[in-house]
């Protein structure tokens, strides 16, 4: 064990993660680490391993090598104080649960499953569903929300979790403009308060703007650091390939043309 | 002539019908009091595993449960209900293991695995099946009842630990409703939380063995699972919660499998001999399905083609006033339907 692995200023220590399916390796010999209280962003293209990295962490898959602490501890140890938000399309938005009972499953490691909810916990739930501004559908059928609100339930219920650690997997995606505004505003509420995020994030135009620190990743670890160190473009190119250029180009385009579409 | 012996045909099914759902006689209690309960099991159990999309994986167990009763039998040489029925949990509990063993470890996908164990089970339990009624005393055993089914020769013991286990098994999902909601909707946050989620789907392929080893005797081995998704799916539709949802569906399948065995006791078939049960009660809690699954005001065929028709109408009526508006020469190509959270 590293002398790094006991730094509780330290949210996330990982070493020597390989993770494989089949035969092929997913991540290979990944070393990192995120101090606490920032937001990272964890990039890399289709397949870079980026939801199986949060997957690992959190214990869901079955690993071939590497040791995880959060905080200086294991993850038994802490589990109490990490948040999921898995990506949107993981669950069947046709089960019959409403908004206010999923929001409510965040409470469940907190209050445990057995017990009924007490007053603090409503309330915690209801305060999560209002900052993430979905207080008038909390009696909704979660499958008659939009896509962004389905997002933003997942939000909620990672905020009634009030954890210190937030692992967040693509909250960005299929929400419009608006809705990324709510989720940056929640982002950086929760780093004011001093908690660590770390979610998967496809725009690399909004990297600079709405992260800290980052992790480039595809199978191998690229980098990781403060974003004015590691957002570079030949870190990029190293993570996405020589067609980055392309990309860039195209999102630039995409950017440009957005400013200059009448509101 | 024959016209009034049929009326007086049809009095007659109608006061048998009326007289076994009245119940006045004990025989008649004690077979709608072990299929009711069966069927309010069923019908909970199932909405789990329709929720949890196990109901492939559920019918498999319930073939698998053939073999093991067969199996039992053999290794005794007699009839003894409990061992029979302890072989047919176990051979669906291998049988829900073996698949759950091939999903990870082959190439073959989830549904074609489970196809081939249900047939191969179905295969394996009628060779045995008929090795066993060439044997001597073999044709007695009475096996072939667990294909199809027998309620009208339910014993008042055998109803009885019917409804002591149903009791059991509602008790065990309504105490642990939270985490089974949470497991069924959500296994990946809840294995986060560091909920066991292997434990409780063990739990729910359990509980289908349980429904269907109790109405094994009653309803068959191949039509037990209708009795477990047909409830879970009817009561989907006027529902878009789950308590609520478990508590339909067990109305539906107690009252189905009452229902469907009265009139299996009354109505006769030309030939004198009354319909069998099993069948009976899938097709009366079906057609309850059909007609739910058509007029239910959320969810049903007819409610949406309504609104899709609304949906339509005003569309055009909208069409056709901006095209007013923007005056004849106007390209109408204003497509502006996209949903920010579709997502191909
Ligand atoms: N359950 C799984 N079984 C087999 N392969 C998987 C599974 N999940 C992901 N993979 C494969 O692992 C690779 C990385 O997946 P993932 O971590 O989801 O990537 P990302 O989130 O970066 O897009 C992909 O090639 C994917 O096909
Ligand atoms: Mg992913």
């Amino acid at each position: 064990m590293s002398p790094a692995a006991l730094d509780t200023n330290v949210a996330v220590e990982i070493h020597d993660l390989t993770v494989a399916y089949d035969r092929k390796p997913v991540l290979w010999d990944v070393d990192l680490s995120i101090p606490s209280g920032v937001l990272c962003a964890v990039i890399g293209p289709n397949g870079a391993g980026k939801s199986t990295l949060i997957k690992a962490a959190l214990g869901l898959l079955s690993v071939l090598s590497g040791r995880v602490w959060f905080f200086g501890e294991e993850l038994n140890a802490v589990r109490r104080r990490l948040g999921y938000v898995p990506q949107r399309e993981s669950v069947d938005w046709d089960f019959p649960v409403s908004v206010r009972d999923v929001v409510m499953m965040g409470r469940a490691g907190v209050t445990g499953v057995f017990g009924r909810s007490r007053p603090k916990d409503v309330e915690v739930v209801e305060q999560s569903l209002r900052q993430v501004g979905l207080s008038e559908f909390g009696d909704r059928q979660i499958g008659q929300l939009s896509g962004g609100q389905q997002q933003r339930v997942f939000l909620a219920r990672a905020l009634a979790q009030e954890a210190d650690l937030y692992f967040m997997d693509e909250p960005f995606a299929g929400v419009d403009a608006s809705t990324e505004r709510a989720i940056v505003d929640v982002l950086k509420a929760l780093r004011e308060r001093g908690k660590t995020v770390v979610a998967v994030h496809h725009d690399l135009q909004t990297v600079p703007e709405y992260f800290d620190h980052a992790v480039l990743l595809n199978t191998r670890l690229i980098a990781s650091g403060p974003v004015n160190e590691v957002f570079t473009r030949e870190n990029l190119q190293r993570t996405y390939g020589p067609r980055l250029t392309v990309l860039e180009e195209a999102g630039e385009a995409m950017a440009r043309a957005r400013e200059a579409r009448p509101s | 002539m024959s016209a009034d012996r049929q009326n007086d045909a049809d009095a007659c099914m109608w006061d048998e019908l009326i007289s076994l759902l009245s119940m006045k006689d004990a025989t008649t209690r004690t077979v709608m009091l072990g299929v009711g309960s069966l069927g309010v099991a069923c019908g909970i159990v199932g909405c789990l595993t329709v929720l949890r999309r196990r109901a492939l994986m559920a019918d498999a167990v319930a073939h698998a449960a053939l073999p093991g009763v067969c199996v039992s039998y053999l290794l005794l040489g007699e009839r003894e209900l409990g061992a029979l029925l302890l072989g047919a949990m176990i051979f669906g509990l291998i049988a829900s293991g073996l698949i759950a063993a091939m999903r990870g470890r082959t190439t073959v996908k989830d549904d074609a695995i489970i196809a081939v164990v249900i047939g191969v089970s179905f295969a394996v339990g009628i060779v045995l099946l008929k090795s066993i009624q060439n044997t001597p005393g073999g044709n007695k055993s009475g096996l072939d009842g667990f294909i199809f089914g027998k309620a009208a020769s339910m014993a008042r013991a055998e109803a009885l630990t019917v409804a002591a286990v149903s009791a059991a098994l509602l008790v065990l999902v309504f105490s642990q409703f939270k985490v089974i909601r949470l497991v069924t909707f959500d296994p990946a946050f809840a294995k986060a939380l560091g909920l066991r989620v292997r434990l409780i789907d063990l739990l729910i392929i359990s509980m289908v063995c349980v429904c269907t080893v109790v109405g094994l005797p009653a309803v068959g081995a191949l039509m037990i699972v209708a009795l477990m998704i047909i409830p879970a799916v009817t009561a989907r539709s006027w529902t878009d919660r789950l308590s609520t949802m478990l508590v339909l569906a067990g109305a539906v399948g107690g009252i189905g499998a009452v229902g469907g065995t009265a009139l299996s006791a009354s109505v006769r078939t030309p030939d004198g001999s009354s319909l069998p049960v099993g069948p009976t009660i899938v097709l009366t809690i079906a057609a309850v399905c059909i007609v739910s699954l058509i007029v239910s005001p959320r969810r049903g065929v007819l409610a949406g083609w309504l609104r899709q028709r609304r949906a339509r109408r005003e569309m055009m009526a909208e069409r056709v006033s901006e095209r007013a508006r923007a005056g004849p020469l106007a390209v109408t190509t204003a497509q502006e339907t996209n949903d920010p959270g579709a997502r191909p």
